[in-house]
């Protein structure tokens, strides 16, 4: 690894890994074309014309705000709900070791490690057996779940670099249990449950395959997308959804990065 | 510090409880961890053990029921008429297909990934290195749907990719692959193909970063020491890389195959109208009504990565996630 | 008067491990005082019993008289200087050397006041405004103490204090602390493994081993007079005697010890005496170990630089005076 100085890089390795790239990021920048097409009726390139008044049309589409409304309200208790349960969770299996303690963190990674329509399938189960309603609070119990485990990894590798005398210094001062975690925990904690927060919300506000087991008639934007992607009404508008859509998630991505940069990464795999 | 020095004889040395409710919790706390510790993983476990196992029974619990034909309502007695449904030939001939699809994204993903991952691991430094692990994570948690979308964009007939073969002279090409039985189809957006395609762009994240993790933990001496001894790359790669990758991408794969199994809205919009488990699974419970037998249909894919998990942690595979 | 620190058949023990069993200790307010000990020999546990940080299993724990079992860390008048320092990376120094006066409630003016006759005092004037991070370790190293004295605690307690920094350092260290200790009149323990710090340090040294507190004493009963052979040879570099070789010389069958710096080397031929062959010789600038073995006993001996020495194998007779012999308490 650190042996490579005198290594140039070899041009097929360069060739390759650069035709990875594009192959990750072109289609996504595909689509800040498409939001200013003038076609309505397919998906023709190149575009015939360019034009911003897709923007205006969105704008004023009820349909789509009510789902961006329900989708970042979801999101936001979703988010709330499990920065509580995953930093509690974290701070458990952080701070001692416990019986249980590997069954406890598989506990929390499971609703990610297997696939989301199992998931979504066992919720829409168990709200059949005990006969709940679809509603605003049966979304929310779907997300919360899956989303604790991204706050629980960010959580987890920032305790994990917090040293544990440091507690011990602050008990050693006179500071109690509740005066150490305001004033040492929650500080050295805060910027890695903020990003954790973030990746939370940004998973809830796209999470489509859970979604549509649990909401009922309710659409949130990704199962609005969803609905114009196999019954299109007005392709240009979805165009312009989903340009919103990516900048919208890339922000609190790249803010989470940026507040846990050194040192622990975000959980590529909490995802 | 004349006076602190007289404050100091007249302190004592164990200093009174605070009084209150948080002097009595704090001293409690401190005096029974295994106190605080219960209190800390009550709500997490509670939460994840009833919404969630709960949940995940109640599924299990559905497939041993069964619906009634006649009425269309679901008939709770244990029965095990709905797994006899799940072994027709047409759901053999669904799971069948969504392995297979599994098994060609996973193999694809990690040939595609291998180059990035080694790069990123071996070459890129400082702020490239940091450039890279951002290019690779933004498409990760780009959306999901919008990914997806963006695939129907290019492989639309009318799309990118018809206008770059047009342009390129290679028309024939596609056409010819997608004269093809079973991979082809009257556009890319409706044909296997596509389906793969998009998987693999879907996915390719997930299986890039534990590549990338267990590739970094290969000491670079090692490489330089099978050259040094004469041999050629290719047999530095096949005997030396690959084997000391393999941990990362084993778990790689759970991801990509984990989630090809129970993906059911890429089918649906990039592919044919033949089912994958997914979407078996996600028409049964919705327009058919059928919860148990999507729930048995859910079931297959948690006992194929069951096994798969299974020989995954017999290779070592979860050290590098 | 009350001991600063009074031990009474303390005990701790962490499953079948006994960390520390059954430990007597009395320490006297305003010394000076080492634990002294090998890894895992209790001295480190001792040290957070007094702090609080664990609790013992058996026996009694006081504090200037007053019972310590059950009272948090933060309800002692005690503090710490962590061996890793453990100062607050999120706040700056002056904030860090302010903590424990914030957490009791004072103002933030008074407090800061304290903070920085507190840096003063372990010569960091001046330096509040910097994070821990931007500081040598050394430096760290002072703001820790800093930290911990400005509480004005009873009793100020030093895991391994010095045991990060490098030799230079340290020595300089050594010295401001003794005198910083005269100068405050604090109790202050303080754990190692370096017996040639605990001697140089400290009033009294307590040596550990296996949990049990081997001996107590000034350095120079603990150097001179070994009441263990674990003793002897973990204080210094003292020669083991057994006991059949003491009883010849002493008439007691005890076991003995008898320092280097006792044995006069002489050429074979003249008086009696113990007969031994030098295995080899170590040149330390001011004088030269040398090995000795005297029919099957190793034995060391130290002469000054410039003495003639012996070949390698040459057959010598060693002799010493019978009063340098010191018998040990520990039975045969």
């Amino acid at each position: 690894m650190r042996s490579d100085r005198n290594q140039k890089t070899p041009l097929g390795l360069k060739i390759a890994a650069g035709l990875g790239l594009i192959f990750l990021h072109a289609p996504i920048l595909l689509i800040f074309v498409y939001a200013f097409t003038t076609e309505e009726k397919s998906y023709q390139w190149p575009p015939p014309g360019l034009t911003t008044q897709w923007f205006a049309v969105t704008w004023n589409r009820p349909d789509v705000w009510e789902a961006l409304s329900l989708s970042v309200r979801v999101a936001a208790i979703s988010t709330a709900i499990a920065v509580v349960l995953g930093t509690l969770c974290a701070a458990a299996v952080s701070r001692s070791k416990f019986f249980g303690r590997e069954t406890v963190s598989l506990l929390v990674i499971l609703p990610i490690a297997l696939p989301g329509i199992i998931t979504g399938i066992a919720l829409r189960s168990a709200f059949a057996l005990t006969d709940i309603p679809f509603s605003f609070w049966t979304i929310i119990l779907g997300h919360a779940t899956f989303c604790v485990v991204v706050v629980y990894n960010n959580a987890v590798a920032r305790f994990r670099r917090t040293s544990g005398s440091m507690i011990e210094a602050s008990m050693d001062l006179g500071a109690d249990g509740f005066q150490t975690f305001r004033y040492v925990v929650l500080p050295n904690i805060a910027t890695a449950l903020l990003a954790g927060g973030m990746l939370a919300f940004a998973l809830s506000f796209d999470e489509v395959i859970v979604t549509t087991f649990t909401a009922g008639q309710q659409q949130t934007l990704p199962i609005w997308m969803l609905e114009e992607l196999i019954r299109p009404r007005q392709r240009p508008v979805t165009n312009v959804v989903a340009m919103v859509v990516v900048l919208v998630t890339l922000l609190p991505i790249l803010l989470a990065y940026y507040l846990t940069r050194d040192g622990d990464q975000i959980a590529g795999s909490g995802k | 510090m004349s006076t602190a020095a007289n404050q100091y004889r007249a302190a004592p040395a164990i200093l009174p409880a605070a009084s209150g409710i948080r002097g009595v919790l704090s001293d409690a706390f401190w005096r029974k961890p295994k106190l605080l510790l219960f209190l800390m993983l009550l709500p997490p476990v509670l939460w994840l053990g009833v919404v969630y196992i709960g949940s995940l029974f109640a599924l299990l619990l559905q497939s041993f029921f069964s619906i009634d034909e006649y009425s269309g309502l679901i008939k709770r007695e244990f029965t095990l008429k709905t797994y006899g449904d799940l072994l027709q030939a047409a759901n053999l001939d669904i799971i069948l297909r969504t392995v297979t699809m599994a098994a060609a994204v996973t193999l694809a993903s990690i040939v595609v990934a291998f180059p990035i991952a080694y790069y990123a691991a071996r070459y890129a430094r400082g702020r490239w290195k940091a450039l890279f692990y951002l290019a690779v994570m933004l498409p990760l948690w780009s959306s999901y749907l919008v990914k997806v979308y963006a695939w129907k964009l290019i492989l639309a007939k009318e799309g990118i990719l018809t206008w770059l073969f047009s342009k390129l002279n290679l028309l024939w090409l596609l056409d010819g692959w997608l004269s093809l039985p079973i991979v082809g189809g009257n556009s890319l957006s409706v044909s296997f193909t596509g389906t793969f395609i998009v998987f693999v762009y879907v996915w390719l994240p997930f299986m890039i970063l534990p590549m990338q993790a267990a590739l970094e933990r290969v000491p670079g001496n090692l490489i330089e020491a099978s050259s040094d001894l004469g041999a050629s790359p290719r047999q530095t790669f096949w005997n030396v890389l690959l084997p000391l990758a393999l941990p990362g991408i084993v778990a790689g794969s759970i991801f990509t195959f984990s989630l090809t199994l129970g993906d059911y809205i890429i089918p649906q919009i990039i592919g044919t109208s033949r089912l994958f488990i997914g979407q078996a699974v996600y028409s049964q419970q919705g327009t058919a009504g059928n919860i148990p037998l999507a729930a048995a249909f859910a079931v297959v894919p948690i006992v194929i990565m069951g096994l798969y998990l299974w020989m995954a942690k017999r290779m070592g595979a979860f050290d590098a996630l | 008067m009350t001991s600063a620190v009074s031990f009474q058949k303390v005990s701790r023990h962490f499953g079948t491990v006994r960390a520390v069993d059954a430990v007597d200790l009395d320490i006297v307010p305003g010394e000076f005082f080492a634990m002294l000990g090998p890894s895992g020999s209790g001295k480190t546990t001792c040290l957070r019993l007094i702090a609080g940080f664990e609790q013992p299993t058996a026996g009694s724990i006081s504090i200037f008289g007053e019972r310590a079992e059950g009272v948090p860390p933060y309800r002692r008048n005690v503090n710490t200087v962590f061996q890793d320092y453990a100062l607050f990376p999120h706040l700056n120094i002056l904030d860090n050397v302010a903590y424990g006066l914030m957490v009791k409630g004072v103002g933030k003016a008074e407090r800061h006041k304290a903070a920085e006759d507190a840096l003063a005092l372990v010569r960091l004037p001046g330096y509040g405004e910097r994070r821990p991070g931007q500081l040598s370790g050394g430096q760290r190293q002072r703001v820790a103490l800093a930290r911990a004295l400005v509480n004005q605690p009873k009793v100020l307690l030093l895991d391994e204090p010095l045991g990060a920094l490098d030799l230079k350092l340290r020595e300089n260290m050594q010295e401001e602390l003794k005198s910083l200790q005269k100068a405050l009149g604090i109790t202050f323990i303080f754990v190692t493994h370096d017996q040639g710090e605990a001697l140089s340090m400290a009033d009294r040294v307590a040596v550990f081993n296996d949990g049990k507190i081997m001996q107590v004493g000034t350095p120079q009963d603990i150097y001179e007079r070994p009441a263990t052979r674990f003793v002897a040879d973990f204080v210094g570099s003292s020669n083991v005697l057994p006991p059949d070789f003491v009883q010849r010389y002493s008439g007691q069958r005890r076991w003995g010890s008898l320092r280097p710096e006792a044995i006069r080397v002489g050429k074979a031929t003249r008086g009696d005496g113990v007969s031994a062959r030098l295995v080899s010789a170590n040149y330390l600038g001011a004088t030269t170990r040398l090995a000795l073995d005297a029919d099957g006993l190793r034995l060391h001996a130290v002469v000054p630089a410039g003495t003639k020495l012996p070949e390698e194998g040459e057959a010598l007779v060693l002799t010493f005076n019978r009063d340098q012999l010191h018998l040990m308490d520990e039975p045969a």
